[in-house]
């Protein structure tokens, strides 16, 4: 808890006010009382199929912009990729819809005390989380640098508002069809270098976060990463989303990404005995 | 008959409600009838992980029964619980007899536990390295070897197998070997994604629960009951007390909506638990 806010998180009912197609993803923008309120850049919300009772576990999101006041109230909007059951009836929710929210759930980004240059990786869908996290690090006078990436351009998160926020972007897809052809995860010491960066924040594939997180090793900075194993609660309480650390007393450990996580210091991630799904 | 020593009909149960702390951030554990631990090993098992999948309205979850071992749990987890003043039940697995009364000798110095639940189904369902209750002597000779470790004021609960031929037997069994009450039952060994092994929890495990509840209380009346499986909604409650047990407990419900064993325990507040075991005083 930070000064004396009440951080923590709570299932309320929430409603879609906007929902917009934009490339392979579709934006929700979520009237979320007491969500968007609590939230912090890294935390994340999480929900089930509101018509399928069948689907029992919860699917988490991340949280791509917070708006603690507009027209309808304190909104949070969130990116879904429509690749499963779940995410496929959230994509086609119309405008009016309500579903169930938990939130926010799982530990925030750590932001320096200093401000210092920072590097943000990030990689299709999951890249979201690092767009609240941006701002925040500018309202601390942080130069920010944002490395983007996506297989093809309609897997790629829109830079130009981030723009205005950050000091620079490099953004890269697979295929070569916007910026630089190629994937985040082998630009990512380049990137750290020619940012001098002190703290790498990065989202995105098992690959990137372990290049992002060696990257920072071999260059002397802090980083954070978002891990995303599937979490089958999202709370806490089901201990089914395992994350192997090294824990503060150097003892191997396995830990909640959900409660723990979702966000790690990269070099305490033991990235080798990681299930990668 | 001991007293179970429950303060109302809803528990969460085994490996449903975190340390605690997590499900207490969605309702006051006060309210409930007591928190069911995750299932606690004598030594800690830090690279145990739990796999979980879905299948139609139901989860296949397969134990691994992570947990930081007794010690710790008495130490850092328990306190928490105890403050809560919520009844905590302690759910335990070992892999040999000589464990399980090691694990019980721990828990009657552990200031604040009401009852222990033996989770007597965790060798088929994920953890093959834990003692296999496959028959109901199994089951007694462990219930036998942890209650005489045991204070007469700390109850021992036996989750036995959802083996439905042999499931009014081993609830005999048990009750004879000094269990207080049998929990109906440790969900099913099934196959998950992945091939994980696992088993079977939630609303579709709920029917085979219901019968092995039915049995249970139709041959064996005078055996209190708490059952588990498929419970979800208030009329899911209503049903299992009708049904004859005495208090039932919240799984994987709470896992998809945290604040499902609260709302539950508020809709039957005005339904008190009938049967004098609970230790009710009205």
């Amino acid at each position: 808890m930070t000064n004396g806010a009440d951080r923590r998180p709570v299932h309320v009912t929430a409603d879609v006010v906007s929902a917009k197609r934009i490339g392979a993803f579709t934006h929700l923008t979520l009237r979320a009382s007491g969500i968007s309120e609590r939230f912090r850049p890294g935390t994340f919300v999480a929900l089930s199929h509101g018509a399928d009772r069948s689907l029992l576990a919860r699917r988490a999101l991340w949280i791509h912009r917070v708006r603690t006041a507009s027209a309808y109230g304190p909104c949070l909007d969130v990116v879904v990729d429509p690749v499963g059951t779940t995410t496929r009836w959230l994509a086609g929710l119309a405008v009016g819809a309500s579903l169930e929210l938990t939130g926010p759930l799982g530990r925030p980004f750590a932001l320096p005390q200093e401000p210092v240059p920072c590097l943000l990786v990030g990689e299709g869908v999951d890249a979201a989380a690092l767009f609240p996290l941006a701002e925040r690090l500018r309202e601390r006078g942080c130069p920010v640098h944002l490395l983007l990436g996506a297989e093809r351009e309609d897997r790629l998160l829109s830079a130009l508002e981030a723009r205005r926020t950050v000091r620079a972007v490099t953004v890269m897809t697979a295929d070569g069809s916007v910026g630089l052809r190629g994937s985040v995860a082998d630009r990512v010491a380049e990137s750290v270098r020619s940012s001098s960066a002190a703290v790498v924040y990065a989202a995105g594939s098992h690959a990137t976060l372990r290049a992002a997180a060696s990257a920072a090793v071999e260059q002397g900075a802090w980083s954070q990463v978002l891990v995303t194993p599937s979490m089958p609660c999202g709370t806490g309480l089901c201990h089914g989303c395992a994350v192997p650390v090294i824990a503060e007393h150097g003892a191997a450990r396995t830990v909640r990404g959900c409660t723990e996580g979702p966000v790690f210091r990269g070099d305490r991630v033991r990235w080798d005995a990681m299930e990668v799904r | 008959m001991r007293s179970l020593g429950l303060s109302g009909p809803v528990l969460v149960a085994a490996g449903c409600g975190g340390t605690g702390a997590e499900l207490a951030r969605f309702g006051d554990l006060a309210d409930l009838g007591g928190f069911v631990t995750r299932t606690l090993t004598l030594d800690p098992r830090f690279d145990h992980v739990n796999r979980i999948s879905e299948s139609p309205s139901g989860l296949v979850v397969e134990m691994g029964l992570p947990n930081p071992g007794v010690d710790a749990f008495c130490a850092s987890e328990l306190p928490l619980l105890v403050a809560a003043e919520v009844p905590v039940v302690v759910s335990l697995a070992a892999a040999t007899l000589g464990e399980y009364a090691a694990l019980a000798r721990r828990i009657a110095t552990a200031p604040g536990v009401r009852a222990v639940e033996l989770c007597l189904g965790a060798a088929d369902t994920g953890a093959p390295d834990q003692f296999a209750a496959r028959e109901p002597f199994h089951a007694a000779s462990v219930v036998a070897a942890v209650r005489r470790e045991l204070p007469a004021d700390v109850a021992v609960l036996a989750k036995v197998r959802l083996d439905l031929p042999r499931v009014v037997e081993a609830s005999r069994t048990v009750v004879e070997a000094g269990a207080d009450a049998v929990v109906v039952a440790h969900p099913l060994a099934a196959l998950g994604e992945r091939h994980s092994s696992g088993a079977l929890c939630g609303p579709a495990a709920g029917p085979l629960a219901r019968r092995a509840l039915q049995e249970i209380r139709a041959q064996l009346p005078d055996v209190p009951t708490i059952a588990c499986g498929g419970v979800g909604t208030p009329a899911d409650v209503q049903d299992r007390l009708a049904a004859g047990a005495v208090a039932v407990q919240v799984g994987s419900a709470n896992l998809h909506d945290p604040t499902t064993c609260f709302r539950l325990a508020a809709a039957l507040r005005d339904r008190p638990v009938s049967d004098p075991t609970t230790g009710d005083d009205r």
